[in-house]
């Protein structure tokens, strides 16, 4: 308690070099904190969004199904029967006929995606009852983006031209009878959504379909022969990638200014020992022990931290926490790198986060103080009494100076 | 009344009782355009909006399983390769020194910015094997009296399931071709011209492919120095020969 009392005495009487140290280091704190909460943010935003948009509770693809390989398209739908048909009926999956094709908007040819989605279904966020129009045209949505690319709007007529199941030519027009915005481009880029019924019809598939999605908080699939479970670890996995791979970039910023907070403490802590050593013999001379010496020289850099947890809450709860009610606008559209990631991102400051954060700075605050006060076990108290205490690091240290 | 129905029913017979049997007209047309093989090289003149391009290629071709094509001018394509196998395509480009196979969505895109699309590319096989040939008029194109055609596929699996062709009545060849998806709309245009008479049958060295449903003029596609069933090595048609 003493060594504390004494070493918050000792700080504040530092003056200006200490605040400037606890600055920096405050600095490095909210900016962690702030980078941090804002990947939290988008991690949480996409996961929900690929969840309500895409995954639900989980998904069957057909077993020769692979979204990376479009050599399997062809192949690639199967009946739903037997426990698949019932748990369609129950309303707890809704089918998905994915096939390819090509569009013609204004004389431009465009190979897409064209995928059947029942106009009843509630499982996922698509607007899917815009299709249940009548129309000679097949009625179709998309997403903003692809409206983008293929400059269509609602209204607009355009040639569909695909090849059946056994590989003839079919052509029809499609007419757009709405545009969606996602933030999930998986279900936007390059694609149509059109009726199921409608596309089973077109490609001579009826009953079939590619991949059946599951409703959100499904817990298990059971396992069903020609069709693969996939769970939500498994299609949120190349989200949490991302993440993975910007969380490893922004540890080099955290990084460099880390290292700038603690380079200047650490060389406090070197300077005030070396400016200090009749007080340290002093210390010594009134019955501390050598290691009670050597605390209170630790325990008044590791302060530094405390005083930069405190600044960095006043300045940074209010800042930070504007940010996550009114949200961050970012200018770049991340559908447009084929990334979920909405217009405005809303950051997630966690508890764990803020704890955590706190615990590393004040750990490794504390070792680089401890580090020069090492020293002071070192000295004979007569010399330092006297102000004599060599040693060929502080020398140099100080020399540079 | 009785009397102009028995009239109009007899003159619809005997017009249609004038012209020849579709198949008789398609097998003469196959022997003209089929061979066991071919040897050519060709100009694909591409008319885009504004400009237009021209490629110069040699090609190898047997019957209609194996085909290959190497690219010649201009600088930028010269030494790519392509080569078909049955259903299957692979093209080699020498800029990144790799062999890609064609595949899914890559199959619908056009051949160099042409109207031609990888897919077209691998469709050449006789029409009598796939389709239904009935005679439905006569009409002239280009000066040459022709019989109108209208093929329907019996075969499922055709890429196109309604032909109509102008075949000159002399020479048994199509001056003019249009291709329908199975809804009937119309999707490609084929015209035909330079037909000359090689190795005693008659050959069309200009065609012209029009997608209808795509903005352009066309693509020009000109054959030169042709040569049907010449002996061809096995080795051409083999994936070694793409990095040759």
């Amino acid at each position: 308690m003493m060594a504390i009392k004494l070493a918050l005495r000792n700080l504040v009487g530092a003056g200006l070099r200490t605040w400037l140290n606890v600055i920096v280091l405050s600095l490095a704190f909210v900016v962690i904190i702030w980078h941090k909460g804002i990947l939290d943010g988008w991690d949480r935003q996409a996961r929900t969004d690929i969840i309500h948009w895409e995954a639900g509770g989980g998904q069957y693809w057909q077993k020769d199904y692979d979204p990376y390989d479009p050599f399997t398209l062809n192949d690639s739908h199967s009946r739903v029967s037997g426990i698949l048909e019932e748990m369609v009926n129950k309303g707890t999956l809704t089918p998905v006929l994915i096939t390819q094709g090509t569009i013609y908007p204004s004389g431009r040819m465009q190979s897409i995606l064209v995928k059947g989605i029942d106009p009843k279904q509630k499982i996922v966020a698509i607007p899917s009852s815009q299709l249940d129009t009548a129309s000679d045209a097949i009625p179709a949505i998309i997403g903003t983006g692809m409206a983008s690319s293929a400059r269509l709007k609602k209204g607009d007529i355009v040639t569909l031209r695909w090849r059946d199941r056994n590989g003839a030519f079919d052509a029809g027009d499609i007419i757009i009878a709405g545009v969606f915005k996602t933030t999930v481009p998986s279900v936007d880029g390059s694609q149509i959504w059109i009726p199921l019924d409608r596309l089973q019809k077109m490609m001579m598939m009826p009953g079939e379909a590619t991949i059946l999605v599951s409703k959100q908080g499904t817990k298990t699939l059971p396992e069903v022969d020609g069709w693969r479970v996939k769970n939500l670890d498994f299609l949120l996995s190349d989200m949490d990638k991302i993440i993975k791979s910007k969380t490893a970039g922004g540890m080099i910023l955290w990084g460099i200014l880390m290292m700038l907070a603690l380079l200047a403490i650490f060389d406090t802590q070197v300077l005030a020992i070396f400016r200090r050593q009749k007080e340290i013999g002093m210390y010594i001379a009134m019955g501390m022990t050598k290691r009670q010496v050597v605390t209170l020289f630790t325990v008044e850099g590791a302060m530094h931290s405390v005083l930069a947890t405190l600044l960095g809450a006043i300045y940074g709860i209010p800042l930070l926490g504007l940010q996550a009610i009114k949200g961050i606008s970012f200018p770049m559209n991340g559908s447009d790198y084929g990334i979920s990631m909405a217009e405005r991102l809303y950051p997630y400051y966690g508890l764990k986060l803020i704890i955590i954060t706190v615990l590393i700075v004040m750990l490794t605050t504390t070792i680089v103080s401890y580090w020069p006060a090492r020293k002071i076990a070192k000295m004979k108290p007569t010399d330092a009494l006297r102000g004599k205490f060599n040693d060929k690091v502080f020398a140099k240290r100080i020399a540079s100076r | 009344m009785k009397l102009l129905l028995a009239i109009l029913f007899t003159g619809i017979t005997f017009a249609y009782a004038q012209y020849p049997e579709g198949k008789d007209i398609l097998k003469k047309v196959d022997q003209n355009l089929t061979s066991e093989n071919r040897v050519f090289t060709s100009k694909m003149v591409i008319h885009g909006k504004r400009t237009s391009r021209t490629i110069e290629s040699k090609s190898w071709t047997a019957g209609d399983k194996k085909s290959f094509t190497e690219y010649l001018f201009p600088a930028r394509e010269q030494g790519t390769k392509m080569l078909k196998l049955d259903d299957q395509l692979w093209i080699y480009s020498p800029s990144t020194d790799r062999i890609i196979q064609i595949a899914g969505h890559m199959l619908r895109q056009s051949v160099m910015g042409s109207d031609l699309s990888y897919e077209d590319m691998m469709e050449d096989s006789k029409l009598i094997n796939h389709y239904n040939a009935k005679v439905t008029g006569a009409e002239t194109v280009d000066g040459r009296p022709c019989w109108v055609l209208t093929l329907t596929a019996f075969d499922p699996d055709v890429a196109y399931q309604g032909l109509k062709i102008w075949v000159d009545k002399d020479r048994n060849v199509p001056l003019r071709e249009e291709m329908y998806a199975k809804s009937g709309t119309l999707l490609k245009r084929l015209t035909l011209a330079d037909v000359e008479n090689i190795n005693g049958r008659w050959y069309p060295k200009k065609m012209v492919f029009k997608d209808v449903l795509k903005e352009g003029d066309g693509t020009e596609f000109i054959m030169e120095n042709i040569q049907f069933n010449v002996a061809i090595p096995d080795y051409i048609f083999s994936k070694a020969n793409l990095k040759k």
